[in-house]
């Protein structure tokens, strides 16, 4: 690597290729934005893998995720700790199952994750409430609100718990012709 | 790795070793305790006690550390074995290796007693240094590769897995340094080199294969600015740059085809420039052949060179390579049209795939509120934009839900779209007349000599097309405003439409163009007659004069020669796509840039608000503009026999349209107002691009076959057909039998029974994907009775419970009273024994029959995320789809659906 200063380990970029869907320049990439949100806090050398973690408030003035009406939730679910703090390996984490390449059941498992809002491994009418809300900016009125939940829910729930569980969603969002072309973020 | 010095390595290894011996033990207590503890667990599978184990051991990034020297130090080691090295090297690989063998050994029987582990705990101390590979038996060694075998998969599939990375890269450590070891013992003794060596060779074969994936994603170009799009327009906008830049590497391809086997080897290796008559430029055109107008035209010059078919020599082989330039060249035509074919097949094949098969509505609301958000936005416009649409999308469908809107006046509508399509139709009919028109007179000018007619009526025809083809969207556009449909609705039959209108103005040039090549073939007959009167005059007076000069030698130049008909094809579509790609810039520039251009600067001094009234600034037309790359692909593959140049073009223009409409897309176009993706997925402009592709092989293909090939131009010239090369090649190059055997094979006796095979094959396929459809539909529907009978079942069960409730409560209610009562008296004691009875009673029958609400919300585990992790976590990650792994198995109660294996 000549006169440059190395970011990674061979065996980090390895690793992380392993274990994501990205290729070694888009790693490389990944952490040059990832070191971009915090110049002071995050080190240039990943070599001995620091225990550092970037704030959710942060995280969210990504171009790419500044406009999605689900930033803190998707910072949310992948950060570690629940709270929004991401670490690298996080964030390499998120983006890589956001990816184009990602399969959908994987993309499922964090989409059911990311809608979940109370995290009660089910998508109840609360939850519906809040992303409906979210998605049209409180423009519609709360009766048309609880009809389109409870449309959505009487569509999807199968097991009739007037809830969504992971099943439900998955066999909903399987059949979904927009999931996969929508529910990516190229980075 | 290897250059490191050893003494180093030793070191690491031994502390390396101990660390790994301290870590064991620690281990194997902690797995001790958890299982006295929890009995309940169910290890299927060795990897997922492991992983619980590990995570406790994971964090320190000391531990990480040492951990990586050790890798290093057992890769060292393998390498060594393998030499045949030293002995005490492999001997404390050996140990290594066994104890975690026996630890895998141990953790997959299915119901592992703390004894065992104690007792191999004990164990794992003792045996420091007594095991050696050779003594592990057969079984062992079986279970052995079984479990490497598993962590190989394990590590393939470890990007799809759903853990926090940090369990992923700790996992696939682990699963790494037991691979490396354990193949080591595997590498190891006498008839298992060969196992080494193929261990070695996958390694090398993935590392290459991973290298390989990198350099192939630095290839692709224009990531980001793709991104860019993306985030500024959204998904479907940035779809047509894909399809673009999708469309640039076919065209890559076949350029290199045309470029590497026809164009290149005609330069290099065949006859020089003016060596004979097809390969020279007439007498008559001497004199302008190298004016800008003539080669503008593709005239002069440039008709004679590799660029066209009429340039190409017949001889058989060309060069010191014997190259067979007309088999290429045949061969070349026909591979460009299968590889089309093979790329977009298999492309829509894949996108049917991808896609799930969501044709249905049931889903209608959940779809529109789980995946309508595109989360590839990044711009506020847009977000803006897509909010609005999402909402009214909303609207729509809950007012269609509220009530089937009835149309007032069905009549008015009714006519009002049957006008349209009267007028649609009109101007379908009057385009493909006026094209037909211009050819003719074209054709007429053509006659006449073109160097007395202006510019405009030399190009009249293919200016004609692209006016037409930019104007008559357009007005579809404005006729459809009468029709009154949905814009999803109004959107295919304006997709449809101007697929019609380009469809058959490319017919009618294709028709045109046939009576031109008729006429050609005439002139070609008297031309040929001629020629060979001019032979035999030549032939006479030089017997008649004197018999003994030499043969006169008459310049190629002047040599008479026939008209060339491929050329004039090949010249037709090459004028076509530049005027068509001209027209498709200058629209560009003027509709968007100028327009955007007079909106921004002349709206300070203007009376109304110009960016948001009336011109506006632009919108980006996807299907627009997705229709006009697909015809213009079609154009490419009509005309690429005739003209090997026609793919260059097409990279050359592709290209530049690349550049010039990231541009102007991000300079002065604005983000659309409702966004419709059309009919969903790619997959639709993929099946009119291969109709496109039938519709424009089929006259060339015809051409080929029926029309017999000039007699004094191109690689074809004397012979009847053009796929007579074929027999050619087959007689003269192949041995006798090959050849008897390809007349075997081609004989009707076996072609015909083999077709019928194929019919077989395709209509039992078919009936197969029926049947598939109809098992598909019932299970749909079983579902839905499943459905609502568990509502109904739900329903009773909660109204039960309401009603056990009541009940109580009143039982409650009057036990309370009667409490009240006896209070005040304080006489019995057995009253209030009974009243703590019935209250017992109450919260009895609150827990036995709940409603289903209420068992959930007991049971759930808090957060869904992943911070902290229940114990049972990594048991539901394998096996059972309908589990979310990370969830605990006991959070779904009520599952009959989903047969869930692991619990029983």
């Amino acid at each position: 690597m000549g006169n440059k200063q190395t970011t990674f380990t061979d065996e980090q970029l390895e690793a992380y290729q392993d274990c994501t869907f990205f290729t070694r320049k888009e790693i490389l990439r990944l952490h040059g934005r990832y070191r971009e949100l915090a110049p002071h806090l995050v080190p240039l050398d990943y070599t001995n893998n620091p225990d550092i973690k970037v704030p959710l408030t942060l995280i969210i003035t990504m171009p790419e995720l500044k406009e999605n009406p689900f930033r803190d939730r998707i910072v949310e679910t992948f950060s570690e700790d629940g709270q929004g703090n991401l670490s690298f390996n996080d964030f390499v984490d998120m983006f890589s199952a956001l990816c184009e390449t990602s399969p959908r059941e994987l993309k499922t498992i964090y989409a059911f994750k990311i809608y979940d809002f109370n995290r009660d491994n089910f998508i109840c009418k609360e939850d519906m409430e809040k992303t409906l809300n979210k998605l049209t900016k409180g423009e519609l009125t709360p009766e048309e609100v609880t009809l389109v939940c409870d449309k959505a829910i009487e569509e999807a729930d199968l097991d009739g718990d007037n809830k969504l569980s992971f099943a439900d969603f998955e066999n909903m969002i399987s059949k979904a012709p927009d999931f996969l072309s929508n529910f990516h973020i190229r980075i | 790795m290897q250059v490191r010095p050893e003494k180093r390595e030793r070191g690491k290894r031994r502390r390396a070793k101990n660390d790994q011996e301290a870590k064991g033990r620690e281990r194997d207590e902690e797995e001790q305790t958890k299982i006295k503890s929890a009995k309940t667990t169910k290890t299927r599978k060795k990897e997922k006690s492991r992983k619980t184990e590990e995570e406790e051991g994971e964090g320190e990034s000391e531990e990480r550390n040492t951990k990586r020297k050790k890798k290093h130090g057992s890769a060292k080691k393998e390498e060594k074995e393998e030499d045949g090295g030293k002995r005490t090297v492999k001997e404390k690989a050996q140990d290594v290796k066994k104890k975690k063998h026996k630890k895998v050994v141990e953790t997959s029987s299915e119901q592992e007693t703390s004894e065992e582990s104690s007792e191999d705990n004990e164990e794992e101390d003792n045996e420091e240094k007594e095991v050696r590979p050779e003594s592990l038996s057969p079984e062992e060694l079986e279970k052995l590769k079984e479990a490497v075998d598993e962590r190989k998969k394990l590590i393939q599939g470890l990007r799809g897995k759903p853990w926090p990375m940090k369990k992923k890269l700790v996992t696939l450590r682990e699963s790494q340094e037991f691979v490396e070891k354990y193949e080591g013992a595997l590498g190891k003794g006498k008839g298992r080199k060969l196992y080494a060596y193929k261990v070695m060779m996958t390694k090398k074969w993935m590392k290459f294969q991973r290298d390989f994936e990198n350099f192939k994603t630095a290839c692709i170009p224009w990531e980001m600015k793709i991104k860019e799009i993306e985030s500024h327009f959204g998904s479907s906008v940035a779809s047509y740059f894909i399809f673009l830049r999708w469309m640039y590497g076919i065209n890559m391809i076949l350029f290199g085809l045309t470029f590497g086997l026809v164009m290149v080897p005609e330069a290099l290796m065949g006859r020089p420039y003016g060596s004979i008559p097809r390969k020279t430029v007439p007498r008559a055109e001497e004199a302008s052949a190298m004016d800008f107008a003539v080669l503008w035209d593709w005239g002069g010059y440039a008709q004679y060179s590799v660029l066209f078919y009429g340039y190409y020599n017949s001889q058989r082989a060309i060069g010191w390579l014997k190259f067979r330039m007309p088999l290429s060249y045949f061969l070349v035509g026909v591979g460009t049209v299968a590889y089309s074919y093979m790329v977009v097949i298999r492309t829509m094949a894949r996108n049917a795939n991808e896609s799930g098969v969501g044709d249905d509505n049931s889903f209608n609301f959940s779809w529109k509120m789980f995946t309508s958000w595109d989360y590839l936005i990044g711009n506020p416009e847009t977000a803006d934009n897509k909010f609005a649409s999402i909402t009214t999308s909303f609207k729509e469908a809950i007012l269609e839900e509220q009530e089937s809107r009835k149309d007032d006046n069905i009549h008015l509508t009714r006519f009002l779209r049957v006008l349209a399509n009267f007028l649609v139709l009109c101007c379908l009919a009057g385009s493909g007349y006026l094209i037909y028109f211009v050819v003719r007179r074209s054709q007429k000018f053509a006659l006449d000599g073109l160097e007395n007619h202006t510019w405009w009526e030399r190009n009249e025809v293919n200016m004609v097309m692209s006016l037409l083809g930019m104007f008559c969207p357009m007005l579809f556009d404005v006729i459809s405003t009468l029709e009154n449909y949905h814009p999803r609705v109004a959107l295919q039959w304006q997709l449809g439409r101007i697929f019609a209108l380009f469809l058959g103005n490319l017919y009618t040039f294709i028709i045109a163009l046939m009576d031109e090549i008729n006429l050609k073939r005439e002139e070609e007959k008297i031309i040929k007659f001629n020629i060979t009167m001019w032979e035999a005059s030549l032939y006479n007076s030089t017997v008649s004069e004197n018999s003994t000069a030499p043969p006169v030698t008459i310049h190629p130049a002047d040599v008479p020669r026939g008209p060339c008909w491929e050329t004039m094809v090949g010249q037709e579509f090459v004028r076509l796509i530049i005027s068509d790609t001209m027209t498709t810039y200058i629209t560009l520039l003027i509709g968007d840039f100028l327009r955007a251009v007079l909106v921004r600067f002349l709206n300070y001094c203007w009376c109304w608000d110009l960016e948001a009234g009336f011109p506006s600034y632009s919108e980006f037309d996807v299907s627009g503009n997705v229709l006009g790359l697909i015809f213009n692909q079609g154009m490419i593959w009509m005309g690429a026999f005739y003209a090997p140049c026609l793919p260059a073009l097409n990279v050359l223009r592709l290209h530049v349209s690349m550049y010039l409409q990231c541009w102007a897309v991000m300079c002065c176009n604005v983000p659309q107002e409702r966004v419709f993706k059309a009919s969903g997925s790619n997959n639709f402009y993929m099946a009119m691009l291969l109709v496109i592709l039938f519709l424009s092989t089929l006259p060339a293909i015809y051409t080929i076959v029926t029309i017999p090939p000039s007699f004094d131009c191109g690689p074809f010239s004397g012979k009847k057909r053009m796929f007579d090369v074929i027999h050619e090649t087959l007689e003269s190059d192949f041995p006798a039998w090959f050849s008897k055997v390809f007349s075997y094979a081609s004989n009707p006796g076996l072609v015909l029974p083999f077709i019928l095979l194929m019919v077989l094959a395709i209509y039992y396929l078919q009936s197969t994907s029926k049947s598939y459809k109809e098992a598909n539909v019932e299970l749909k529907k079983k579902l839905q009775t499943q459905n609502e009978e568990n509502k109904k079942k739900n329903k009773r069960a909660a109204l039960k419970a309401q009603m056990d409730l009541e009940e109580a409560r009143k039982a409650a209610s009057q036990a309370a009273e009667q409490q009240n009562n006896n209070a005040s008296l304080q006489e019995e004691e057995t009253d209030g024994e009974e009243n703590h009875g019935s209250n017992q009673r109450l919260h009895h029958s609150k827990n036995g029959r709940n409603p289903p609400p209420a068992a959930g919300e007991q049971e759930c585990h808090p957060p869904a995320t992943r911070a902290p992790v229940p114990r049972t976590y990594h048991h539901g990650n394998h096996g059972a789809p309908g589990y979310l792994p990370g969830f605990s198995r006991q959070s779904e109660p009520r599952m009959y659906r989903v047969p869930s294996l692991q619990r029983h």
